[in-house]
């Protein structure tokens, strides 16, 4: 997993509310047998109508619109528990999910790929969205070490990560490398385990 | 006994407050579980305990003609993929073609594999239907379906816990669905995030197993972790004699084990909400998220918001207008929701002697080859194919459409299924959840309709 400790970037917003992984990325692109290459469709039917042409108010159609960082409605990435949400998401190039609320389940699909899922008040979310109408170039900064998140409308925000997952963002460890390495634990405990 | 499920499956505590928790059961499907293979061929490990993981392929496979090899390249791949990766890692498949293949929510509870007490999760969100018995079941990502095959074990932090109580008498045409339904609609598709729910009360303790799971697996439509339900006699009648339950030596052992599971008198939740069973009535939803639902009798209601307005427009209807008289061209009974025995059942019993409309397409997917093979023993396939409903074979379907069974552009969906969302069914398709009384009337009708006009 990539290490993330800091990023300064513009914004994409997407002010909608419960967006669902099925529309970050349609079941039919679900075919793959690998990781890469789920960009290209994220949003897909948000993006293209069904002849395959570019939908030009959508924002990732808007050019005036880029960076690494999403700024999106409460509710972010409900419904079903793909993964391939998450990649998409980094596939296209984002690192950090700006929202008020996210799922569970996607929220941790993105914290084991490197993606950073931020969470802030409403009313903070509702004066980004109002900054990058203003500005769609204005700048924000996700600083992990510290927990905060800053631009000049808003200041300095802090926000809240469990400290193992911090400290797995930091470092690029996957949870996966800590499990393996306590395996002999796990078979002393499956000895006392009582199951049916 | 969310509580004592969880503390009984604690390996190992983590600083900062997450536990390393023990997995009892793990499914696999073919679309969440390549790269979760993959990874383990680049790190070079094993599955680390083969026979606590069972493979299925449900969500690309065809519904008709299932004898005959996968038409779809990109499907076919998958599923091969999957068949590939069970013979190299030895992980047991019921494939396609096998008497056992079906949905995974399906199949686990059927053939007994799913009982009260246990860890239980799945690359796929609807794995809280598992906690119908008792268990904690919950959906996980491929990283962790890579964490599961290589360690049995995942790294969580603990959920809160909510209380959902539903008491009182259901009435006449109204289902464990349209309890959901309603309670997602109170809750709305968020209102559960970060919890795990119980649901409780004599309305819930009078359900069977395949209403309960009905019940628990569209508590991810809420956001929640996962749903359940303390076992009983109900659960015990329904495991005993599975081909995966305790044999007749173990099996009072294993009743007195899981009744010590039972939620004590004075367990304390994060949250209760009290439902009462009489207010409820068949549901319908208008909207593109599951939280957007109604009674059938309502209107849909005002909402001043963009994503409101958004949902509207992409379902074409109005603010005020009522769903009933609504045109519909598709009927999907099917998915891990409402496609197992039972629900059959109650669609033949309405259906028997009707026609479905001329303009409707009505099609019934059953949940697995076992319900499917005991609707044809139980003549319910006649019935079907009388009122004009295509019965096919078993498998995921009209639910998320990833195979060839899409609903057009435009078109309406009257569906048993689990979520609305926009493109659920097929791109610009219009997705309408209800219960299975409910779609075989809108089917016979071409509109939607209040089905208590027939019952009565």
């Amino acid at each position: 997993m990539d290490k993330f400790i800091r990023l300064k970037s513009t914004a994409v917003p997407i002010p909608v509310e419960d967006i669902d992984t099925d529309q970050i990325i349609p079941a039919r692109f679900l075919k793959a047998t690998t990781r890469d290459g789920f960009g290209s469709n994220l949003f897909r039917d948000w993006r293209f109508d069904n002849n395959g042409n570019s939908i030009h108010d959508f924002v990732l159609n808007n050019n005036i619109y880029k960076g690494q960082i999403l700024i999106a409605g409460r509710n972010f990435g409900c419904g079903s528990s793909r993964e391939h949400a998450a990649w998409a998401l980094g596939d296209y190039g984002f690192r950090v999910i700006i929202s008020s609320f996210f799922a569970d389940i996607f929220k941790s699909n993105a914290l084991n790929n490197g993606i950073l899922p931020l969470q802030v008040e409403d009313k903070i979310l509702h004066l980004i969205f109002k900054e990058i109408e203003k500005n769609a170039s204005a700048e924000f900064e996700v600083d992990l070490e510290r927990q905060t998140l800053s631009s000049e409308e808003i200041g300095d925000v802090s926000f809240e990560i469990d400290s193992y997952k911090k400290k797995c963002l930091l470092n690029g460890y996957d949870d996966i490398d800590f499990l393996i390495s306590i395996r002999s634990e796990i078979e002393e405990f499956e000895k006392i385990q009582e199951t049916y | 006994m969310f509580d004592k499920i969880w503390d009984q499956h604690v390996v190992k505590e983590i600083p900062g407050g997450r536990q390393v928790i023990y997995i009892d059961q793990h499914f696999i499907h073919e679309v969440t579980s390549p790269q979760a293979f993959a990874g383990m061929r680049k790190r070079g490990i094993n599955v680390f305990r083969k026979r606590k993981t069972l493979a299925t392929a449900d969500h690309n496979v065809p519904t008709l003609n299932q004898n005959q090899p996968i038409k779809e390249p990109l499907s076919k791949k998958q599923v091969d993929t999957l068949i590939q990766n069970c013979k190299d890692f030895d992980v047991e498949l019921y494939g396609l073609g096998h008497e056992r293949q079906g949905i995974v929510h399906v199949i686990g509870p059927e053939l007994g594999l799913t009982k009260p007490g246990k860890t239980i999760v799945c690359g796929d969100s609807h794995t809280s239907t598992h906690g119908a018995f008792g268990a904690i079941a919950f959906g996980i990502g491929t990283s962790q379906v890579e964490q599961v095959l290589s360690t049995q074990c995942l790294i969580l932090q603990k959920p809160k816990r909510m209380l959902i109580n539903v008491n009182g008498e259901l009435s006449k045409g109204t289902t464990a669905k349209d309890i959901i339904l309603y309670i997602i609609s109170k809750m709305t598709v968020g209102g559960c995030t970060g919890f795990f729910v119980e649901y409780a009360g004599d309305t819930i303790e009078r359900l069977s197993m395949e209403a309960r799971m009905t019940v628990c697996n569209m508590s991810i439509e809420m956001g929640a972790r996962g749903g359940l339900i303390a076992p009983d006699q109900i659960t015990y009648n329904y495991l005993k004699g599975r081909v995966f339950s305790p044999d007749e030596k173990e099996f009072n052992k294993a009743i007195s084990y899981w009744e010590s599971l039972k939620t004590d008198a004075n367990a304390e939740f994060d949250k209760v909400i009290n439902i009462d069973a009489t207010d409820i009535e068949p549901m319908i939803t208008y909207g593109t998220n599951p939280g957007m639902g109604i009674k059938i009798t309502e209107a849909i209601p005002h909402i001043n918001s963009d994503s409101f307005s958004k949902s509207l427009s992409y379902m074409n209807f109005n603010p005020g207008e009522n769903m009933i008289g609504k045109q519909i061209q598709n009927v999907f009974i099917g998915s891990c929701t409402n496609a197992r025995i039972e629900d059959l059942r109650e669609v033949a019993k309405f259906i028997k002697g009707k026609q479905k409309s001329l303009q409707v397409k009505a099609m019934i997917v059953p949940g697995s080859k076992q319900v499917e093979l005991q609707a044809r023993q139980e003549g319910l396939d006649k019935i079907f194919k009388q009122a004009g409903f295509e019965l096919r074979e078993a498998g995921c379907s009209a639910c998320l459409s990833m195979n060839e069974d899409k609903i057009p552009s435009g078109e309406y969906c009257v569906s048993t299924s689990n979520r609305n969302f926009e493109g659920r069914q097929g791109p610009g398709a219009r997705t309408i959840l209800v219960s299975p009384l409910m779609a075989a009337a809108a089917a016979i009708e071409g509109k939607i309709v209040d089905v208590r006009k027939y019952l009565n």
